[in-house]
This record gives structure tokens, sequence and C-alpha cells, in this order.
């Protein structure tokens, strides 16, 4: 029996069809990526059971909310989840302490697995809790929103695309809090999200949905690495690596070590020890048979090849590689792959031209 | 010369029948406007068409048939006949039957819009936070749906106050049980006591306006059903 959240879900929707069965890890952030129209939101639905799937079958930890199989559906008010929806949704004949506690009074006290304080704090709203709803910035508003999801003591959270009704400066605002949730809250969260950025920066797990299958599901970083996802995955192409900081150069440049190597980036803020995560993107990294001399780019790591796989711009190939452990994508031209020879086995550099930093 | 005894009786039975109508419309309109807000049933346009008749129709027609089917021969009033109940027709029992059906829409109505601009969102977010139904209704429906409860009540109350035919279809003139300010009014100016209408008159015109001026400035858009 699986430990974590179990969904078998088939819907036919005229001309959209879902059909998924998911196996998704009992701690941290499953991401469920794909483009509108993938089916995402609805899978969420149905997990909740705001939706039905029927013949579906959804279990969580063992506790079965759903099996047609054998006339088994629980309500959506008796399952022990959080529903964070893209708008915050919060109450509006009700202040934000009121919005909080809806949810948490109705949870036998001896459920109840957060208290009020706690999570305003870990949210950065316990100053709100006497406004209106309708005072507050969106923002604040979704903050709320997830506050009140986690103070109905769930074992699942479910988040669907909550920044996306948000501008760029209100997403900035409230990623370091989903950052923290993700560090201090044992419960798994299936995060719905069709930007790559967002994923990249939250999620341990990733499910690629296209239209309404998923084509891959598996650990970020392996899934993210993969040569063989549908076209419409390839354009983003792109590593995340999971990095520590580990010192200070004196050009003010900063050091980040990784599983199999190291990588330098413009001086950081943070503290010396600081997990920091990075992506880099498979159109920034260019490759070489010997390690390179006279170069201007920084990061020179060797690699070997592990794939090729040809991509849907024509002249391109995406070539997978690893250093020690971890998987790096390059995108170079066909031209070039001949010239180079480069096959599976090849060890060459890997020439990094730039590294996002995702915290 | 103002309002004498007979006057005043219709006045307290005017009030007493708005009452209980009132309170009968919002139990009974309440569940029937949130069926037809959140149903996507068939029979929904059908329901709501016979919900809105007597909008349309004149009171001498509800009037007629709600005779024939509460009187002795009528399917209710066989039925009320065997509980013992005895016959509606020309009692203040079957003033209120007949003033419940005739104000209906008048309450089913603003309560339905109300429930349908609420959305779903609301509902599946109360159910997400552990709330049943039931309880969702209470805690979340009620409340936002205040605007919709209060003007259902006053149109539902103020029209009950101001009906006439089915009134005089079903009650007749029956002093302290079935004779209303509108029959009342009705009798003074048949015996040209045009001074006593005036006072029943100016009095329910005064009572109606106050009531939807109030509406209306505390709800602006509650008549739309809008919030």
């Amino acid at each position: 029996m699986t430990e974590g959240l179990r969904a078998r879900l088939r819907l036919d929707r005229g001309a959209f069809r879902l059909d998924v069965d998911l196996d998704l890890p009992q701690r941290g952030i499953s991401a469920l990526f794909g483009h509108s129209g993938s089916g995402k939101t609805t899978i969420l639905r149905a997990i909740a059971g705001l939706e039905r799937a029927p013949g579906g079958y959804v279990a969580l930890g063992g506790e079965v909310w759903q099996d047609d199989a054998r006339g088994v559906f629980v309500p959506v008010h008796k399952r022990a989840l959080g529903y964070v929806f893209q708008e915050a949704s919060l109450f509006p004949h009700l202040s934000v302490r009121a919005n909080l506690e809806f949810g948490r009074k109705r949870v036998p006290a001896h459920e109840r697995r957060f208290a009020l304080e706690p999570v305003t704090e870990l949210l950065g709203i316990g100053a709100l809790l006497e406004r209106r709803p309708d005072g507050l910035s969106g923002g604040e508003r979704q903050r709320v929103a997830i506050a009140r999801a986690l103070l109905a003591s769930p074992r699942l959270l479910l988040m669907d695309e909550p920044l996306a009704a948000l501008d760029l400066r209100r997403k900035l605002e409230i990623l370091p809090y989903l950052e923290r949730m993700h560090a201090e809250l044992a419960i798994p969260i299936v995060y719905v999200s069709h930007a790559p950025d967002e994923v990249a920066r939250l999620a341990d797990h990733l499910v690629l949905l296209d239209d309404g299958k998923a084509v891959a599901s598996g650990p970020l970083t392996e899934t993210l690495a993969r040569v063989d996802l549908p076209p419409s995955f390839a354009d983003d192409a792109g590593v995340v690596l999971d990095t520590r900081l580990a010192g200070h150069e004196e050009d003010a440049l900063s050091r980040l070590e990784f599983a199999g190597g190291a990588l330098f980036v413009g001086r950081r803020r943070e503290a010396i020890g600081t997990h920091l995560r990075c992506r880099i993107h498979a159109r920034d990294v260019s490759l070489a048979l010997s390690q390179p001399q006279g170069s201007s780019i920084v990061n020179r790591l060797p690699a070997v090849v592990t794939a090729v796989a040809a991509t849907e711009t024509p002249g391109h190939v995406l070539v997978q590689l690893r250093i020690g452990p971890s998987p790096l994508l390059a995108r170079i031209t066909a031209r070039s792959r001949r010239e180079l020879g480069i096959e599976p086995g090849l060890r060459l550099w890997a020439q990094i031209k730039g590294v996002a930093l995702l915290n | 010369m103002t309002l004498d005894d007979a006057d005043l009786a219709a006045v307290r039975l005017t009030l007493e029948l708005a009452t209980v109508v009132t309170l009968l419309l919002l139990a009974v309109g309440t569940p029937i406007a949130w069926w037809l807000a959140r149903t996507r049933s068939r029979l929904r346009h059908a329901v709501g068409a016979v919900v809105a008749l007597p909008l349309v129709l004149p009171p001498t027609v509800i009037g007629f048939y709600l005779l024939l089917v509460l009187g002795p021969n009528g399917p209710v009033g066989k039925l009320t006949e065997a509980l013992g109940i005895g016959l509606l027709p020309f009692s203040f029992g079957g003033l209120v039957l007949a003033s419940v059906c005739y104000s209906l829409p008048f309450v089913v109505q603003p309560l339905q819009n109300a429930f349908e601009a609420i959305g779903p969102r609301p509902l599946e977010v109360a159910a997400t936070l552990r709330a049943s139904p039931w309880d969702t209704f209470w805690s979340v429906v009620v409340p936002l749906a205040r605007p919709g409860f209060l003007s259902g009540a006053v149109l539902g109350f103020a029209h009950t106050v101001g009906e006439f035919g089915v009134v005089l279809m079903i009650g007749g003139n029956i002093p302290d049980r079935t004779r209303v300010v509108s029959v009342q009014i009705y009798d003074h100016v048949e015996a040209l006591e045009f001074a006593q209408a005036h006072w029943l008159a100016g009095g329910m015109l005064a009572f109606s306006f106050i009531v939807l001026l109030a509406l209306y400035t505390v709800y602006p858009q509650a008549m739309k059903g809008r919030r």
C-alpha cells in the first residue's frame, strides 16, 4: 500500500479526455505542470472531490477517499484536505480572523495540527487579523487563504495556481512564504502551475501533463533532465540543481557546490551553507571536446554524455549530460553534434553561460 | 373622524396575515429558490414558470382554482376534511394558503437572484474547510444572501398587505376572520364613506412607499438581486 497520494482518474468532457494514474510522494511539493487545458485543475478538483470522476480511485496514505469500484466516495467536507484556489475566495462577510477560524473550529480539537499563531506568523499575516478581506491586497488575501487552508489541519494541501492571479511583485512576496511552508510543514502539497519558474523553485516531484495525460512523473531534477519529453516541454528545457553556498571569492563571485561540481555566480548575500536552487537552461550550455582555453565563460565543467535526442526546432538536438551524479541538458545544433561526434559515453566539457538562481 | 373598530380590526387582521404569510413564504420560498438557483434539471424552467404565474395571472384566476382545489370536492378540500381541519375557503387558514401561493414569486425571485450571485466558489471553499452542506447554508449562504432575504421578506409582506382579488375570492368578507384592509376600503367606497376610505387608503399608500423607499435606500442593488 502506498503511503503517499494515489489518484486514478478518468474523465470525458467532449473533446477533452483526462486519463491519469498518479502516485505522489508523501512529503514535499509535487507540481502538476502543463499548459492550460492539460487537465491540471481538473485533477486537483477530482482529488478534492469537488469534481466527480466516475470510476476513479483516490487514496491518501491508505485512507481511501474515492473508490467507485467499491462504492466509496467520501464527501469533500469529510476529507482532511486544504484547498487554495487561484483567487483567494475569502468569505467577504467575515473578518480575516473569522475566515481563519472557519475551518479550524470545524476540526475536533484533538485532530488540530496547527495553532493560529504559528500559522499567521509563518505567513506574515498576524497584523491583519481584525481587517476585512476587501481591505487587503491581492498578496495578503492569498496568504490568508493559504493560512485558512492550513488551519483546517489538512493531511494534504492542494494548491491551484495560487500565484497566477497576482502580479510579479505579489508573486515574489508570496514565494518565500511557500518555501518556508515547504521547509517547515510535514504535509504533502500538490501544486498546480503553468509557470516553469515557480515549479523549478518549489517542486520536489514533478508531473508533466499534456492533453489530459501524465507524460512524465518523477523527482524534479530527474524529470526535468529527460530528453524524451513532448515538444511542448522541450522549448523550456533545462535542469534544476540544488546547491549549497560554499564560499565567497575575492573577485565578488560566490561558489555554489552541488553533487559532482561547483558553479560560480555573482556575489550572494546569503550566509555560507545556505541551500540555493538554480536553474540552467539547455540553451545556455555549450559543449567543447577539450578544456576550453581563452574563454570568458567562468563555469566550465567536465561532463559525460548520457543521451542525445532531436528537438522540435529543426537543426537542433538536446544533449543530456552528467556531471558526477547531477544531470545537465545542452541544446546545440545538429551540425555541431556531427562535427564534435557527440554520442553517449563521450567525455567533454560543458560551458555554462547563465545560471538563474531561484531563491 | 378617524378609524373605527371595524377598521382597526381589519388593520390588525392584515398585519397578522402578512406576518404569518411572510414567515411561511421564507420557509417555503428558500428551498424552492435554492433549488432553482443550483439545479441543472430540465424541470427548472417549468418550476420557475409556475412560481412566476401569479405575476401575470389575474388574482381571480388564482382565486378561482384555489377555491376549486380547496373546496369540498377538491383534492385538498377532501384531505383537510378527512384530517378534521375542515374546509379552508372563507377561513383565516385559507387566506394564508392563498396569500402564500399568490406572493411566492415576490420572495422566490430575490432569493434566487441572491443565491445565483453567490456562485459555486464560496460553497466549494466551505466544503474544503470541513463545513457540511447544511452548515455551509447557514454560515455562508444566509449571510451572503442577506439582501435577498431582506428584500424577499419585505416584498412578500408588502404584497400580502396589498392583495385584494385573491382575498375576496378565497376569504370573502368576514369581519375579524377574512376582512383585511383592502376589502374594508372596498366596503367603505361602496358605501360612499370616502373619508374613512381615505384614512385606510392613505395609510396603505404611506406604508407601501416607506417600505419600498427603505428597501431601495438600504440595498440599492437588492431589488435587482445583485451584490
